[in-house]
């Protein structure tokens, strides 16, 4: 130990590899850790238990083909969902229009959403003036609409826009609702510039279709999900007239299934990067053998001297194998504060980032492994010295 | 020291050889070395460069064991030991002087001393402290405790490496050409420790190639070719100390 203090420079140097292999482990897996936490916060934001319908097969690897040129979702799919539903709340057909937006002088071009009217449920979008449109108004294909915030600042400046009439590609549609500000999502998407309107009127009277985009189900709860997804396949398949084997003509993907899926690539990220940290941590155990065989060639007299006065060979090779872990460990403790220091950082500008536990008790363990096994060599070479030898070393 | 028969031997050579390889050839350095040494002796071994001394040394201090015969010490049989026996025995039986004192450096007269007892368990912290202070008291150096080797002249070095030699108490002290790097002065010095150690009851072996040396002690071996050349009792044994009184002042200090 005197050893460590005696040659305090050239123990810091070989710790540095430990303290960077350990900071680089540490922070990697904090931002894992903090990046999966944002992401799952983020998805459990995007409303309850939503599970995705889309026309055309799921493919897997190849190329996707456009969705908007099947149509397999109609108005009869959507009716037998809900009439049939045992494991699914809400659902919402989709219909989707791109266009300029008018009111006055102003004008914004934004998407205009045609949904049933559990689609704010299903988001758990909330209303801050006025109210949503009614089944009367789906049947009727009426021309009225709920507008987000991002719409309100463009078109209305500091005016309440609820009785007003915009124009959306040349049709005029009246204002009934405002909804809440929802911000942007963590991918950087506007979630206030939409407009939410009847299914029925963005089918009709916008696009002149017969076909939905999607359809939006939510599952009772997130433990049903995979109940909802039978349910909805049985129902699609059956009204499909698709035969046993033959594949769906729509595929269903669930909000549950996202987050697993975006968990796991977290997972593999991740992984992959602490992997690559911890090669650096071999390349420092290497150089913790390597400042350690050094100090066993120029303490041959000393170790000599203490086998001449009856240190065994296990009392030498313990006393290197204490110096290596000392000298890892410390490393390690000094990596870790390292670690936390740039989670802080990270955290300070915005990076989401939380050390996990159980990786401050791996950097230890694998310090310790580090002390133990690079220290070896070197332990074992000190204690295989002749004394004679050894003590007329110069 | 000729009334020997009724004192205890600590030290026991029968016809001891060691041959060393050396390519194809085969050195014989010890060519059947057998004596005795009691308790209490002062032996000085001494012999031409290559006479031996060395590896006969290294035999009595249990680092090196005989390609043949037999080296009983304290009545234990070496030969046949483990390496990490013959460390243990080194440990409690044997106190070695070097030349070149070989201290651990930037640490103190007590740390050094200690040395030994961090090797026996039967010691605690506080105990070995204790012993070696003992020994450095013994020595003269109880003044000089938590000086570091660094930070001390040559004849205080050795006194360290003295009180190390005697801080377990051991069976026998084993010196190689302990005065070897000191001063004339110096030298006196430690011989008159030695003597003082001698007269103690202490049995010390003292390797060297000066022959003044042998007129300090109560018997001298003669090696030559590995061989007991001479072995002979002193029965007119010098004082040191008078002759340290004798050195001119200041002469090389
Ligand atoms: N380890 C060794 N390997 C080979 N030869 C050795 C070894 N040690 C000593 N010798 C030889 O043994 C002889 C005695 O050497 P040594 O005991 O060192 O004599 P001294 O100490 O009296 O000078 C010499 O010829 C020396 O070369
Ligand atoms: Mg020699």
């Amino acid at each position: 130990m005197t050893a460590i203090a005696n040659n305090a420079f050239r123990s810091f140097l070989s710790m540095l590899g430990i303290i960077i292999g350990v900071a680089a482990v540490i922070i990697m897996m904090a931002i894992g850790q903090g990046s999966k936490q944002s992401i799952r916060a983020e998805i459990s934001k995007m409303g309850t238990n939503i599970i995705n319908i889309r026309p055309g097969a799921r493919q897997r690897g190849g190329v996707r083909l456009d969705p908007s040129a099947m149509q397999t979702l109609k108005v009869e799919d959507y009716e037998a969902i809900v009439n049939n539903k045992k494991y699914v709340t809400y659902v919402s057909p989709e219909v989707t229009a791109s266009g300029q937006c008018i009111f006055g002088a102003n004008n914004t071009s934004t998407t205009m959403y045609g949904e049933s009217l559990e689609y704010l449920d299903i988001k758990q979008w909330e209303l801050k003036d006025g109210d949503c449109f009614t089944d009367d108004d789906i049947r009727k294909g009426a021309k009225v609409c709920v507008i987000g915030q991002t719409i309100v600042e463009e078109l209305f400046s500091n005016t309440n826009p609820v009785g007003k009439n915009i124009r959306f590609k040349s049709i005029p549609f009246k204002v009934i609702g405002v909804l809440k500000e929802k911000g942007e999502n963590s991918w950087g998407m506007d979630q206030d510039n939409v407009i939410v309107a009847p299914y029925t009127t963005v089918m009709k009277r916008l696009n002149a279709q017969t076909y939905f985009s999607s359809i939006t189900c939510s599952a009772i709860t997130e433990e049903m999900t995979d109940n909802a997804i039978d349910e909805l396949t049985a129902v699609l398949r059956e009204n499909h007239k698709i035969r046993e084997g033959a594949d769906d003509d729509f595929s269903i993907n669930s909000q549950a299934e996202m987050m697993d899926t975006m968990s796991s690539t977290m997972d593999t990220i991740t992984v992959i990067l602490v992997v690559a940290a911890a090669f650096s941590l071999l390349v420092a155990g290497i150089g913790i053998m390597n400042i350690m065989l050094v100090s066993v060639t120029e303490r041959t007299k000393e170790i000599g001297l203490r086998m001449s006065v009856g240190a065994r060979g296990i009392d030498i090779s313990n006393q290197f194998l204490i110096e290596s872990i000392m000298i890892s460990l410390t490393g390690g403790i000094l990596g870790i504060l390292l670690g936390w220091l740039l989670t802080l950082a990270a955290n300070a500008i915005g990076l989401p980032a939380s050390i996990p536990a159980w990786s401050i008790l791996v950097s230890f363990a694998v310090c310790t492994v580090i002390g133990v096994g690079f220290g070896y060599f070197p332990a074992k070479k000190a204690a295989s010295l002749d004394p004679i030898e050894a003590i007329r070393y110069e | 020291m000729n009334n020997g028969q009724e004192k205890k031997v600590v030290i026991e050579l029968q016809d001891v050889r060691r041959d060393f390889k050396v390519g194809d050839e085969v050195v014989h350095a010890l060519r059947g070395v057998s004596f005795k040494i009691y308790e209490g002796e002062f032996v000085t071994i001494m012999g031409t460069s290559g006479s031996g001394k060395s590896t006969l040394l290294n035999q009595l201090g249990c680092l090196d064991t005989p390609t043949k015969g037999e080296y009983y010490l304290d009545g234990v049989a070496v030969r046949t030991m483990s390496k990490s026996q013959r460390a243990k025995l080194r440990n409690r039986k044997i106190g070695f002087v070097f030349q070149n004192y070989n201290l651990l450096a930037k640490t103190t007269a007590v740390d050094n001393v200690a040395l030994p007892l961090m090797y026996n368990s039967k010691y605690n912290a506080r105990e070995r402290r204790e012993a070696a202070i003992e020994a450095l008291k013994a020595v003269g150096l109880g003044d000089r405790l938590e000086h570091k080797s660094n930070q001390m002249s040559g004849g205080q070095m050795q006194r360290v490496a003295i009180a190390r030699a005697l801080v377990n108490d051991p069976a026998v002290i084993l010196a190689d050409e302990a005065t070897g790097n000191l001063d004339t002065r110096t030298s006196f010095e430690m011989l008159v420790l030695f003597q003082k150690l001698h007269k103690e009851g202490r049995t010390i072996i003292f390797v060297t190639h000066n022959p003044d040396i042998a007129k300090y002690s109560s018997r001298n071996i003669m090696l030559r070719d590995g061989k007991i050349r001479e072995d002979v009792v002193n029965t007119n044994i010098q004082s040191a100390a008078d002759a340290l009184a004798a050195l001119p002042v200041n002469q090389d200090d």
